[in-house]
């Protein structure tokens, strides 16, 4: 007897994780779902980073509240289309400033929720933001999502060294977990600069695409620093549509096309 | 003495005195847990002694937060160890306690060391004489291993490298921590309620997406009671060697740190701008400070760590420590 799940009508299951902090692992998902749906995918984002829930804030969509339907939760939609919904924890909390100071387990217990009780509907692809670390949260997601068969997990790092030696470790937890990795983004890998186009390594450059050969898992491209791209991110709007000249676009357009 | 069993409580904690103590869903991973279960409504009195013995000669202790991953702590908590130590006459210690990404022994050109045992606990890794450091990254055997711990471990650790590292008598005893509002945090401000911390250094970047997870880190900070030093604003600004132009790569589109340090009554102790530099002398495993020491990048720093220090001087507890 199988019951219909939240899940069922999801196609694909993509995570995208890092192990490193602050290398783009929200915005990239973002940037993901935004040129998804550009190809005329159904696409959902579910943010398991209770911590630091970056996900509502990139679409401008932060002080929704999440209502419930006879099947669950249902999930906040970013347009009228209803081509993107999310899920965070940034639409349960009271006031934006709370910190949510969980142990492990109580957070354990909502990332299940989240896995089980979104109602989601027909969805193309469901893309799984994290908080970085292989810790409770990575655990609990990848063994709650299981049964649904993930497709894999997109990795996101910086180009220097010490961004590189967290991820190396997030591959290992791929591994360990059964988890294929469909390749490695080296992002922020250089800055163009605006007035002279003089181009700047500011975190260095190559790291990604040297773990990504190192490792043996596809390297799916780099993504140039663009204060275009942080101004759409802080105002929530749609960075693909506005910037489609923008050194960043065919990165993540190349990005997108692996994964259709 | 009363307020024994005061430390941080994770959320919906049940109460140390009540029916649910030990036995409440929110109490797994906590360190009371046990002690609460079984009745008693402190916190392992042994354990923080423990605690309290081994840091008995910590003069000043000093918590490297964010909320936000990927602003800087590890960067900044490193230069904030060199800057000190600058002062051959200071014994400065660094405790690492992000346990999923140790970035510590990298920046400190000290990966692949390991941990020594002796008599007297567990040696930290000495860089100078004067500088020790100690990271779970010195007990893994491979750059590749990952440590896939869920909470109840990891703070086993935490508190074994509080109680079991031999650190000896130190002037400034600086943590660095990870992202976030977690098991590492409140199992540190928890264990280290036993000594004095002087506060914590909050890093950010400019932008709000930051900001925004740096204000419930600042939450956290009030719910503890662990008073703030200030706020560091990291990225703030890129100039283009070439053309001398300053482009905000992370802009400050609600104000930056300066405006929320305004809002909330804190400290804005600097803000340091973008330099490749630093980067690349973290992959280095050196300091900063002494690679480009005449960068606005490092000028920026050194004002930050000297501020830290005043503030750790004027606050400083005359050999009186909390029970």
């Amino acid at each position: 007897l199988s019951e219909r799940t939240n899940l069922a009508g999801v196609r694909h299951i993509v995570l995208v994780l890092s192990g490193k902090g602050g290398v783009g692992k929200s915005t990239i998902s973002t940037e993901l779902a935004l040129s998804l749906r550009h190809s005329g995918k159904k696409v959902g984002i579910l943010d398991v980073d209770l911590c630091g829930p970056s996900i509502p804030h990139m679409f401008r969509v932060q002080d929704n509240a999440v209502h419930q339907c006879d099947s669950g939760w249902v999930p906040v939609f970013v347009d009228q289309e209803k081509s993107i919904s999310l899920m965070s924890i940034g639409f349960l909390l009271e006031k934006p400033d709370d910190a949510v100071v969980w142990r492990g387990p109580k957070k354990n217990a909502l990332i299940k929720q989240f896995v089980a009780d979104v109602a989601w509907g027909d969805l193309d692809f469901l893309i799984v933001d994290t908080p970085p670390g292989t810790s409770d949260e990575h655990i609990s997601t990848v063994e709650a999502l299981r049964p649904y068969k993930p497709l894999g997990a997109i990795l996101v790092t910086t180009p220097q060294a010490v961004s590189v030696g967290d991820v190396r470790r997030e591959l290992t937890f791929c591994k360990k977990i059964g988890l294929q990795v469909l390749g490695i983004v080296e992002n922020m890998s250089g800055f163009v600069c605006p007035h002279c186009s003089e181009c700047t390594n500011i975190f260095s450059k190559g790291g990604g695409e040297e773990l990504a050969k190192h490792a043996g898992v596809p390297f799916l491209g780099c993504v140039p620093l663009d204060p275009q791209l942080s101004q759409s991110l802080e105002e929530g709007r749609d960075f693909i549509q506005e910037f489609p000249k923008s050194s960043a676009f065919p990165a993540l357009a190349r990005i997108t096309q692996q994964i259709l | 003495m009363a307020e024994a069993a005061e430390g941080p409580r994770p959320e919906d904690c049940p109460g140390t005195s009540s029916a649910q103590a030990g036995r409440a869903a929110a109490c797994q991973g906590c360190p009371n847990q046990r002690l609460c279960a079984s009745g008693a409504a402190a916190p392992d009195p042994a354990e923080a002694a423990e605690v309290r013995e081994r840091l008995r000669g910590v003069k000043h202790t000093v918590l490297v937060l964010s909320g936000k991953g990927g602003v800087g702590k590890s960067t900044f908590s490193a230069l904030l160890a060199h800057g000190l130590a600058a002062d051959e006459a200071k014994q400065v210690a660094l405790l690492d306690i992000d346990i999923c990404g140790p970035s510590i022994p990298k920046m400190m050109g000290l990966e692949g060391e390991q941990v020594h045992q002796s008599g007297s606990g567990w040696s930290p890794v000495y860089v100078e004489e004067n500088l020790g450091v100690m990271s779970v990254g010195f007990l893994l055997s491979s750059p590749d291993d990952a440590v896939i711990w869920r909470g109840p471990k990891k703070n086993g650790l935490i508190k074994q490298f509080l109680r079991d590292v031999d650190w000896g008598e130190i002037d400034y005893l600086i943590v660095d921590t990870p992202p976030g509002t977690s098991d590492e945090h409140l199992s540190i401000v928890q264990y280290l309620s036993a000594v004095h911390v002087d506060g914590a250094v909050i890093i950010t970047t400019p932008q709000e997406v930051s900001l925004q997870d740096v204000r419930k880190e600042i939450n956290f900070c009030h719910k503890v009671k662990l008073p703030i030093i200030g706020i560091v604003e990291n990225m703030s600004g890129f100039v283009c060697p070439k053309c001398k132009n300053e482009s905000q790569i992370f802009p400050p589109t609600t104000g930056g740190a300066e405006k929320m340090c305004q809002n909330l009554n804190l400290s804005l102790l600097g803000k340091v701008p973008l330099d490749p530099q630093i980067g690349k002398s973290c992959d280095k495993g050196l300091s900063f400070l002494s690679e480009a020491p005449e960068s606005p990048a490092a000028l920026s720093y050194r004002n930050i760590i000297h501020r830290i220090q005043q503030y750790c001087d004027q606050h400083h507890f005359q050999g009186e420590k909390t029970i």
